[in-house]
């Protein structure tokens, strides 16, 4: 009596093998490798007091309040809907695009009020990199000079403006890449290089703050790797906000992390603080994956 | 992660094709297949008919004669000025409309403020694309006759001719102008609003940005939208019957060299065509299948066109 078993086809011995994660994960927040050390200096660069925000009648922010400084990482991370983005796009005004948004309360630039600032001189101090990359369809150094370009001229001193191109490219940590053809079509790039384009020419306009809406949630593992050590150099010279939905993400490159749910704002400490010992219980369920 | 994402979606083999289907489904396979070839059948044999036609009766001198009055083919000349008439048309109802369509596909796509109006200015384009191009003639023939246009084609005493090249590519405009609106809406509408929101964001008005962003990245769309409107304009034949005059010649209006031609009547490709088919009053069919072949060229020429523009406009796309 034949006692075998009829062959069963297992999903998981005749799947071909996994590609093997390129590094280890951190298993939790404290392990995490790449923590860096607070900066030396922080100066307060914008401030929001007390900022609600609705769409129609819907709010979307409740009364936050929140300092941003230059030397620091601020993370805004919460639950989809939260409101999050809609605050990061406040700072620049990019919410008055939106017909139906309504802003109250007040946010300062360096003491000055931004409503009292021209949107586009206030948008070139506040630059903005988008979750989606999304260069110009054009050369890679048409992207940048386009931001250094008054508005709407034409390509006056192409060769003037190459040393600028050069410079934000660098602080981007693209020139290695690009640097020997300028001329490469923008949307030929990788997604991570895509990305690092915008934030060079985010940064081609030297501005103060730079708002990050969620830069490295389209790209893979090592792109977002390379963005993120490029993030933490640069908030040296300027003030970071970065929304996302990476958790472990705002653990490593975060300064200060503020945690917002239903458009409150239920929690701000340092990064240690929130992911270690958060004070509320609704950031402890989020931190450690209760809801999200 | 881990090896609940190693486990691969069954591979489908190239020979799970439709030979598993149910009877029903394979049928209507067929069914379509069929309609198609029926389709492409029916276009290769207007084109083949036509270029076979018209290849035994084109000549070279055909395209550098003017045409002639006479009694036979000998007689009657080739079609140098239909040609250039219909290069007129193209160039001066494509002046017009242009830049009217890219103007009104940017404002109704990036303004569109007050609504209603933006609304009313989407369906008059609609309706005027639906309008049967001899109704527009009917139009124009009756406002150029007004005297205050009287310089736009001749004029004798206080009578107005009301009937020039002027006249014909102002309608002839409004042929193409739904082309060209529709084309560049569609090429604006096409670009994601995170990109308009970059420009934004680094300080840029929404007039740079549609200038050094939105119209170029949507220029394909224009250019398709242009070749489209050339192909109807050349194409067309009732606006240039009443408003162009039925003189197979340039017959120019006053002294001026060129205003002078453009205040006169003419004719193009598609009224020569009519005026020498069995319907027309010079009849002589195998120089209307010449100068048909020639249109035909030209036509499909921009279509081939438009094709190599839309691949390349392609390229531009974001993830």
């Amino acid at each position: 009596m034949d006692l075998t078993p009829p062959p069963v086809r297992r999903l998981h011995e005749h799947a071909p093998a996994a590609p093997a994660p390129a590094r280890a994960q951190p298993s939790s927040f404290v392990s995490a490798p790449r923590r860096r050390a607070r900066s030396q200096f922080a100066i307060d660069r914008m401030a929001i007091e007390g900022v609600t925000i609705a769409y129609g009648d819907k709010p979307a922010v409740r009364s936050v309040s929140l300092p941003i400084r230059q030397g620091e990482v601020l993370a805004l991370i919460g639950p989809s809907g939260c409101g999050k983005t809609t605050l990061l796009r406040s700072l620049n005004r990019l919410t008055e695009l939106t017909r139906s948004a309504s802003l109250s309360g007040r946010i300062t630039l360096d003491g000055a009020d931004i409503t009292t600032l021209e949107p586009t001189a206030l948008r070139r101090r506040v630059t903005m990199v988008f979750q989606q990359p999304n260069p110009f369809p054009m050369s890679v150094f048409d992207n940048v000079a386009y931001v250094l370009r008054e508005q709407g001229a034409r390509r006056p001193r192409k060769r003037a403006l190459e040393g600028l191109v050069r410079d934000a490219l660098g602080r981007a940590g693209l020139l290695d890449e690009v640097g020997d053809n300028l001329d490469h079509p923008a949307l030929r790039l990788s997604g991570g290089q895509q990305q690092r384009l915008c934030i060079a020419r985010a940064l081609a306009a030297q501005p103060e703050v730079l708002l990050l809406d969620e830069p490295c949630s389209a790209l893979d593992p090592q792109s977002t790797q390379v963005i993120e050590d490029l993030i933490v150099k640069l908030r040296e010279d300027v003030a970071i906000v970065i929304v996302t939905h990476n958790l472990q993400q705002a653990y490593r490159i975060a300064d200060h992390v503020a945690f917002m749910y239903l458009g409150e704002m239920v929690e701000y400490s340092s990064a240690n603080a929130l992911f270690t010992a958060p004070r509320e219980q609704r950031t402890r369920d989020y931190v450690s994956g209760a809801f999200g | 992660m881990g090896a609940a994402t190693a486990i691969l979606p069954p591979q489908r083999s190239a020979r799970d094709s439709s030979s598993t289907w149910r009877l029903s489904d394979r049928v209507g396979l067929a069914f379509c297949w069929l309609l198609g070839g029926l389709f492409c059948a029916i276009a290769a044999a207007i084109v083949i008919f036509m270029l076979v036609q018209g290849i035994k009766y084109v000549r070279p001198e055909l395209l550098v004669t003017r045409p002639a009055v006479g009694f036979n083919e000998t007689e009657t000349g080739g079609f140098l000025d239909p040609m250039l008439g219909t290069l007129i048309v193209a160039v001066m109802s494509m002046a017009i409309a242009l830049p009217l369509g890219v103007a009104t596909a940017v404002w109704v796509t990036e303004y569109g403020r007050p609504f209603a109006l933006a609304r009313t200015v989407e369906s008059t384009v609609e309706m005027i694309a639906g309008t049967p191009s001899i109704v527009l003639a009917l139009f124009g023939a009756l406002i150029f006759r007004h005297p205050a246009l009287g310089f736009l084609s001749r004029t004798s005493g206080h009578v107005v001719f009301g009937r020039s090249f002027f006249a014909a590519s102002a309608m002839l405009s409004l042929v193409a102008l739904p082309m060209v609106v529709s084309a560049t809406r569609e090429g604006l509408q096409a670009i994601p609003a995170h990109v308009r929101e970059a420009s934004y964001a680094v300080g840029k008005t929404k007039w740079a940005t549609i200038r050094r962003i939105l119209l170029p990245t949507a220029r394909p769309s224009v250019v398709t939208g242009t070749m489209l409107g050339i192909g109807r304009v050349i194409g067309d034949t009732a606006i240039i019957v009443v408003l162009l005059g039925a003189t197979l010649n340039f017959n120019g209006a006053g002294d001026t060299p060129l205003l002078g031609t453009l205040k006169g009547t003419g004719s193009t490709l598609t009224s020569y065509v009519y005026s020498n088919s069995p319907a027309g009053e010079g009849n002589q069919p195998t120089k209307a299948y010449a100068a048909a072949f020639v249109l035909l060229v030209i036509v499909l020429a921009l279509n081939a066109c438009v094709d190599i523009v839309a691949r390349r406009g392609r390229a531009n796309t974001w993830t």
